[in-house]
């Protein structure tokens, strides 16, 4: 028997700030203008919406960043439903999740999902923006210390160490993490919206430095300022709506803790499988069935990683899998087709939220996958450790 | 004071982690065990968090483990780093169960590798010592 949730949501409104090394305003002001020009793109006006979700940044732990004083801000009076919501890089498929619940069982009728940061300041480096705690002075407490006194900082430890162990495990090589970023990077040249633009060649990404083995800066996803806002509306609401619904087909999350003991994979078993199974099992569908996929991409070895939980191919074979090319312009599963967080813009799960509204819409120009039927869309965050899936598509049945 | 040498961030004992920090002065690696369920684990917490017990017990593990994973670190983070660049950073998974971040020391050019065996080997400083590991 279908889920009953299964096509119950739509997203029917995007509204996208510049994005990248953008100066001069509050995340206030950003999450306005997204929201503005989503409110605008559904054909709504701010009476109609009567949900609010929000999504800080990093600006939410560093400071200035968004937080409930958005409503105000906004002067939304009269809300039914309100969050701040954080689930790291998950938190952007996740508020289309509770937004469509809430729809569908009555408790709003359009909700707005707003994501704004602005870690960049003028004259600083963009891993300045992300490393701060690894420069705060004094001593580190009890045993959470022994990460700082290890030198292992920020997101980028972790992930490195993640992907050299699946590189232990099943032979994964630093060619085939390089094809995503020369795949995603040739996509990206054909986004207007992308901070980076320029082609790049295998040989391009073994030249760039190395942040920490096995990873290249080219590895390694941008930092941007700017704001996403989406609207999601219920299905039968969608069709009366300007723009061309993306219904939402399936939903789930998988959130695989690291016990930090024996028998914990977290490295190479990520919360993408539980995430897939529950929404496949939604939406009726399998990887068989998907034609394009916007994977979140804090690092290349997120998307193979991902690619395999995801049952795309089996544990272990992200490499071979990827190598042909297969992600990139012209290839049998087009992924990440804006650039992805590696090469057009780092707005967490707004990222690959964002290209996916973009696809199902038909809207992609140059960039449009030629199959844009069932588009995977996912978000992670903290160590592989928070995983949300959405599965996206123009048709509702 | 600013035309010093920056340091390592050295971690200061909290409650949780006292025994631990004076069995280092020692050269024991002390952990803490739940008694209930019988796991082992570094001392972060009063519970266990496998079984939520509060019931444990220290003890003195052996001090041997393996790299579950490692990376070389080039990135400039903290200033009391910039003269080891690039260091390597790892998990060692102890005989007991236990992950701890660390550093793999004394390679003499050899490359460290995910699944070699190591021994704990300590790092003296003022009223705590590191437990950084080198090939057994």
């Amino acid at each position: 028997m279908a889920n009953s949730l299964r096509g119950a949501g739509a997203i029917t409104g995007l509204g996208m700030t510049p994005m990248g090394r953008i100066y001069g305003k509050t995340t206030n002001e950003l999450a306005a203008d997204a929201v503005r020009a989503a409110i605008a793109d559904a054909g709504l006006t701010k009476q109609d919406v009567d949900g609010l979700l929000i999504n800080a940044g990093i600006t939410g732990f560093t400071g200035g960043g968004i937080g409930l004083g958005l409503q105000n801000y906004l002067g939304m009076e009269n809300l039914r439903l309100l969050n701040h919501m954080n689930a790291a890089g998950s938190t952007a498929a996740q508020m289309v999740q509770y937004a469509t619940l809430a729809i569908d069982a009555g408790m709003a009728n359009h909700v707005v999902c707003v994501f704004a940061d602005a870690p960049l300041a003028q004259g600083t480096s963009a891993g300045a923006a992300y490393g701060g705690a690894a420069r705060s002075s004094g001593r580190p407490k009890g045993i959470a210390g022994l990460h700082a006194a290890a030198g292992y900082f920020g997101a980028n430890t972790p992930y490195a160490l993640a992907a050299q162990r699946h590189m232990a495990l099943y032979g994964t090589t630093q060619d085939q993490l390089g094809t995503i970023a020369v795949g995603q990077r040739a996509w990206a040249t054909k986004n207007p919206l992308a901070q980076m633009r320029d082609p790049i060649t295998l040989e391009d990404y073994h030249n760039s430095r190395w942040i920490i083995e096995p990873l290249h800066l080219l590895d390694c996803c941008l930092v941007s300022n700017g704001a996403v806002a989406v609207i999601v509306s219920a299905a039968e609401k969608a069709k009366e709506m300007p723009r061309p619904p993306v219904y939402v087909l399936g939903m789930g999350q998988g959130h695989p803790g690291d016990v930090n003991r024996s028998g914990s994979e977290w490295e190479t078993e990520t919360g993408a499988k539980l995430a897939g199974e529950t929404a496949y099992r939604m939406a009726g569908l399998g990887p068989a069935d998907v034609t394009a996929c916007e994977l979140y991409d804090c690092y290349t070895y997120t998307v193979l990683v991902t690619l395999e939980d995801y049952g795309f191919c089996q544990k272990g074979e992200g490499g071979p899998f990827v190598e042909d090319g297969k992600l990139g312009p012209g290839g049998a599963l087009p992924t990440n087709t804006g650039g992805g967080e590696l090469s057009a813009y780092y707005m967490w799960g707004m990222t690959p939220l964002s290209e996916a509204i973009i696809q199902v819409r038909g809207d992609g120009g140059d960039r449009q996958v030629p199959d844009n039927s069932v588009v995977l869309c996912t978000g992670n965050g903290g160590n592989l450790s928070y995983h949300a899936a959405l599965i996206l598509s123009p048709e509702r049945n | 004071m600013t035309t010093e040498t920056p340091s390592k961030p050295i971690p200061e004992p909290d409650d949780a982690s006292a025994p631990f920090w004076e069995g280092s002065l020692e050269g024991k690696l002390r952990l803490m065990r739940c008694t209930a369920c019988g796991i082992a684990r570094l001392p972060a917490r009063e519970h266990c968090d496998a079984c939520l017990s509060t019931e444990y017990e220290w003890f003195d593990a052996s001090g041997g483990g393996s790299i579950r994973t490692f990376g070389v670190m080039h990135q400039k983070y903290h200033p009391g780093f910039y003269d080891e660049l690039p260091y390597t950073v790892a998990i060692v998974e102890l005989d007991e169960g236990p992950r701890l971040p660390t550093n793999i020391v004394g390679l003499a050019g050899k490359k460290a590798e995910v699944g070699m065996r190591v021994i704990v080997d300590w790092e003296r400083h003022d009223d705590v010592a590191l437990p950084k590991f080198r090939p057994a």
